[in-house]
């Protein structure tokens, strides 16, 4: 049977970069499903910020047919009555046929068209598209879409699929890019007739590179760099090109942070560095077409760029008249939070919980760069303005450093603050803020989480885990909540991030949570030791010892009496129990390989002796020696929490 | 005939209007009172609303008190020209109509880059927003193009479109010149000429000799008198077409400027803002919702 491609093209007002490729991987799969049935699939799915197009092949004519067998009378049943039952399928008695006393009918259902398909189901396949923030299309009443769509090309084969979407119909003609495209004479967009083979090499000749690969293979070797920015300018453009202008070196004088930010952020152009790692008087910015002949599209840029450029320089001159150490005390007029207080008294708060003369410097000017015209239109750079400001207004390198790092980590990605005085400034700050939301009863739930406070939490137990600080999670959090909102991120660290095994991270936090340092050697010696024969049998021999103290709610009241003790497996335990006790030190590892030995004494000791005799002394004697040996071995982990196999 | 050579500031608003105009714009003469935004405008703010078709075109300047730099800074201003255009509905080849504009005004769009960013407007005080894009001419921002969805808080039948034109920059950069104060506005005046002293003594006012007091009481002043005539048009058995809901506007647009120029005089505090916001966006809400009941009853 002859197959059918299929083109869908849905041509529409520029679309936000980033929404184009989730909105495009929907269409594709929703599409994809329409056409199984078809034995359609789909071979090109591709958004540019103008359409978004899929191409399917192998498409049938028709679905295949639907049979259906629907049971009739008895073969016994009187004549009307079969008559009746063939009338009500539309047939007559002699159509049904006969199957273990019944007559039934074998209904076919003949499969519909594809074009008939595809009309009735693609307009609400296209308008189903979920984004992320819609408008209303035509007006209140009517549809939502992300804007509005203004042609649609749906071809099977040479024929158009009829369907219409707010009076926009299908048709077979497209249109190329808003510039480069066909124009009519009077300079308006012109209307270009495509087929499925030629959709791509049109719109190529109407100044549009369809596909993202290539859109961004051709960007990534113009600009010489590949990250998020050239994504962007790959959606951003239909026909991206990028190109090189310059700034006057002067600018070069301003904090580089400032300048990147402006190039980056403000106008999406790439920042140019020498090999020296230093920046250069030099910006790549992409246009939305092939060249400019005339330079007149870099001059703009330059021109841009210059006024911006200019208007930080302005505020660096207009902040360098006033230091950080003298706005301080304008921070008293900057909210934090309004049932909180100012940023000044935060400030001190920050600075009592610092614990030497560099961060506490640090501290006492953090905040104040908040205060700096360069801080109020660059917001983004809080914490790196001040730092710094701080450097060329003669503070030490160490504080000037602690002040521009005190914000990190930023993300789960972003690195710690690398000096010990940046490290104690960030935990301090965020320490602050998680006490003071908490004691206001700000606490996150759900997807609830206006002050990104999770955020802040997984950046104190990162400094905790991987920095120089030595606090105690009790140390730091002042409340019961918040002490248990910490330890969910100390969880989420170990194992979502460190990937450490759940139960070993219960099993260490039970043991003690407040040194995050020590808990990560605890972890690490677990995870070695684990892999050896006898751990995981004496671990569950721990929660078995664990199960027989709670269920005879033992109360420890005197120490093991060896008198008492019964020659044999008894006796053999408790020699290594204090064998293995003495001997006990070295790191995390060599303590769990000494209290995994005792494995074989154990495993004698549950084989032949009864803890729950009728001798209260022996068994007294028995449960102490018990609990001794659990609390003696828990300090590097409760091996109760860990999940053992059998 | 503007000299295709030497576009005039003012040549460029002569052809933008016209051009509009030729395209079913009703041309109108900048509002007379202070407002931010020449969204604030009745011509814009109240026309969106309801089911009654519109296109309209008028500079307005706009007032910023905290944008002002004394007349130093060659970007910012404390009153710039909007060109505004409202297009409601939105006709299906509005960006290409908008695209025509800029040629009309000698921008050769074959052989710059224009770029239609994302940008969603909103405006807290009034309950409007929208979503659109900032144009970008050779990574200018030269227009704020916005598909509105809500006004006063009410929903719009019929989205409009609402094209906002910074004037100064695009004559900016028509006339390729690096501050705003170089634009040649007439043959023998300069911007500076024109508005430099503007500038440079209302940013002194503003700043510096603003009476906060009578600035808070003239706010106070001007919420109750809105209040008192929205309250009444509240009262009214019947809504009539006579009942001054304009003016219930003027005054919110009164004390949006006193909110505006207070907080360019620092005396707004950051908790004290959402509060003052909440205050003006009440008013606003309350004229727009009265205006769509107004105009129903006169339909009908």
């Amino acid at each position: 049977m002859a197959t059918h491609q299929l083109l869908l093209e849905v041509g529409v007002e520029e679309v936000p970069d980033w929404m184009l490729v989730p909105a495009m991987d929907h269409l594709r799969g929703q599409v994809a499903e329409l056409l199984k049935p078809l034995g359609g699939e789909v071979t090109l799915a591709e958004a540019t910020t103008r359409r978004l197009a899929i191409i399917a092949s192998g498409l049938g004519e028709r679905e295949q047919d639907q049979t259906q067998i629907v049971k009739g009378p008895p073969l016994s049943a009187p004549a009307p009555a079969v008559e009746g039952f063939a009338r009500k399928q539309g047939v007559t008695a002699a159509d049904l046929s006969q199957e273990g006393g019944y007559y039934q009918f074998t209904k076919v259902t003949p499969g519909r068209a594809a074009t008939e398909i595809l009309s009735e189901k693609l307009p609400a396949i296209i308008m189903g598209i979920p984004w992320p923030k819609t408008m209303l299309w035509p007006g209140k009443g009517g549809a939502r879409f992300i804007r509005p769509i203004r042609w649609l090309v749906c071809l099977l084969g040479d024929a158009v699929v009829p369907f219409a979407i707010n009076g926009v119909s299908t048709g077979s003609q497209t249109f190329g890019h808003r510039q480069l495209g066909a124009r009519t004479a009077d300079r308006k967009p012109q209307a270009v007739p495509v087929t499925i083979e030629s959709y791509e090499a049109v719109l190529e000749a109407n100044g549009v590179i369809l596909q993202a690969a290539k859109r961004r293979a051709k960007l990534v070797e113009e600009v010489g760099q590949d990250n998020s920015l050239v994504d962007l300018h790959v959606y951003l453009n239909e026909w991206p090109a990028a190109f090189r202008g310059t700034f006057d070196s002067a600018y070069l004088d301003l904090p580089e942070e400032v300048l990147v930010t402006v190039m980056r952020y403000h106008q999406k152009y790439f920042a140019v560095h020498g090999e020296d790692g230093k920046l250069k008087p030099e910006f790549i910015a992409v246009m939305n077409r092939k060249d400019d002949p005339d330079g007149l599209i870099r001059h703009g840029n330059e021109r841009v760029l210059r006024a911006r450029f200019n208007d930080a320089r302005f505020f660096y001159e207009v902040d360098q008249k006033r230091s950080l150490a003298d706005r301080v005390e304008d921070l008293k007029a900057v909210t934090f939070h309004k049932e909180i207080g100012n940023y000044y008294e935060k400030t001190l708060r920050i600075l009592a919980l610092c614990d030497d003369a560099t961060s506490k410097r640090a501290a006492l000017l953090a905040k104040a760069d908040l205060t700096t015209e360069m801080v109020k239109e660059f917001t983004e750079l809080q914490g790196m303005v001040g730092g710094r400001y701080a450097a060329v207004q003669g503070e030490s390198p160490e504080v000037s450093q602690a002040i521009y790092e005190q914000y990190r980590p930023l993300s789960m990605d972003d690195a710690i603050p690398a000096s010990r005085a940046g490290q104690m400034v960030a935990l301090a700050d965020k320490v602050d803020t998680l006490r003071e939301m908490f004691r206001i009863g700000q606490i996150p739930s759900g997807s609830k989480d206006p002050f990104a406070l999770r955020r802040a939490a997984q950046g104190v137990i990162r400094i905790l885990a991987e920095g120089e600080l030595v606090f105690s999670l009790s140390q730091l959090a002042d409340d019961d909540k918040l002490r248990e909102f910490l330890l969910d991120r100390v969880r989420y660290y170990f194992r979502d991030v460190k990937g450490f095994a759940y139960d070993a991270v219960n099993a260490v936090l039970a043991a003690g949570a407040d040194g995050l340092k020590d808990v990560a050697l605890r972890l690490a010696a677990i995870q070695a030791v684990r892999q050896t024969a006898d751990f995981e049998p004496v671990a569950a021999a721990f929660k078995r010892i664990k199960n027989i103290l709670s269920k005879a709610e033992f109360v420890p009241s005197q120490a093991i009496d060896p008198a008492l003790l019964e020659a044999g497996p008894e006796a053999d335990l408790h020699a290594a129990f204090v064998a293995v006790k003495a001997g006990l030190s070295g790191d995390y590892g060599a303590q769990l390989t000494a209290i995994a030995s005792l494995r074989p004494v154990v495993d004698a000791f549950f084989n032949g002796v009864m803890v729950n005799v009728d001798n209260a002394a022996v068994r007294q004697n028995r449960l102490t020696l018990l609990h001794s040996i659990l609390s003696e071995f828990s300090s590097v982990a409760d091996f109760s929490e860990i999940v053992t196999v059998n | 005939m503007p000299s295709p050579d030497h576009l005039y500031y003012q040549d460029v608003v002569l052809t933008l209007k016209r051009y509009w105009a030729d395209r079913g714009c009703i041309i109108q003469e900048p509002f007379d009172a202070e407002v931010g935004a020449g969204t604030m405008c009745p011509e814009t703010f109240l026309r969106v609303l309801g089911a009654k078709p519109y296109r309209v075109a008028y500079v307005q300047p706009s007032r910023r008190p905290a944008d002002g730099r004394y007349g130093d800074n060659p970007n910012r201003l404390y009153k710039h020209q909007q060109l505004q255009v409202i297009l409601k509905p939105s006709p299906a080849d509005v960006l290409d109509l908008y695209l025509g504009s800029l040629e009309a005004i000698g921008i050769d769009l074959d052989k710059h880059d224009i770029k239609f960013e994302e940008d969603n407007w909103e405006s807290p005080t009034l309950g409007a927003w929208g979503v659109g894009w900032q144009v970008m001419l050779d990574g200018l921002e030269i227009t704020q193009f916005t598909y509105f969805q809500q006004c006063g808080g009410v929903d719009l039948d019929l989205i409009p479109a609402e094209l906002t034109y910074g004037l100064e920059r695009l004559t900016a950069f028509i006339q390729n010149k690096d501050s705003v104060y170089d634009i040649d506005w007439a043959p023998g005046f300069q911007y500076r000429d024109v508005r430099y002293n503007d500038e440079l003594q209302l940013s002194v006012y503003n700043f510096e000799m603003a009476d906060v007091a009578t600035l808070w009481e003239s706010f106070r002043l001007h919420e109750a008198e809105a209040q008192r005539l929205i309250e009444g048009f509240k009262a009214l058995e019947t809504p009539s077409r006579r009942y001054p809901l304009l003016a219930a506007h003027e005054q919110v647009l009164k004390c949006s400027n006193c909110f505006n120029l207070l907080d360019a005089r620092g005396a707004i505090s950051v908790t004290e803002r959402v509060g003052v916001i909440q205050r003006v966006r009440r008013l606003a809400v309350g004229v727009a919702q009265a205006w769509v009941v107004q105009q129903q009853e006169v339909v009908a």
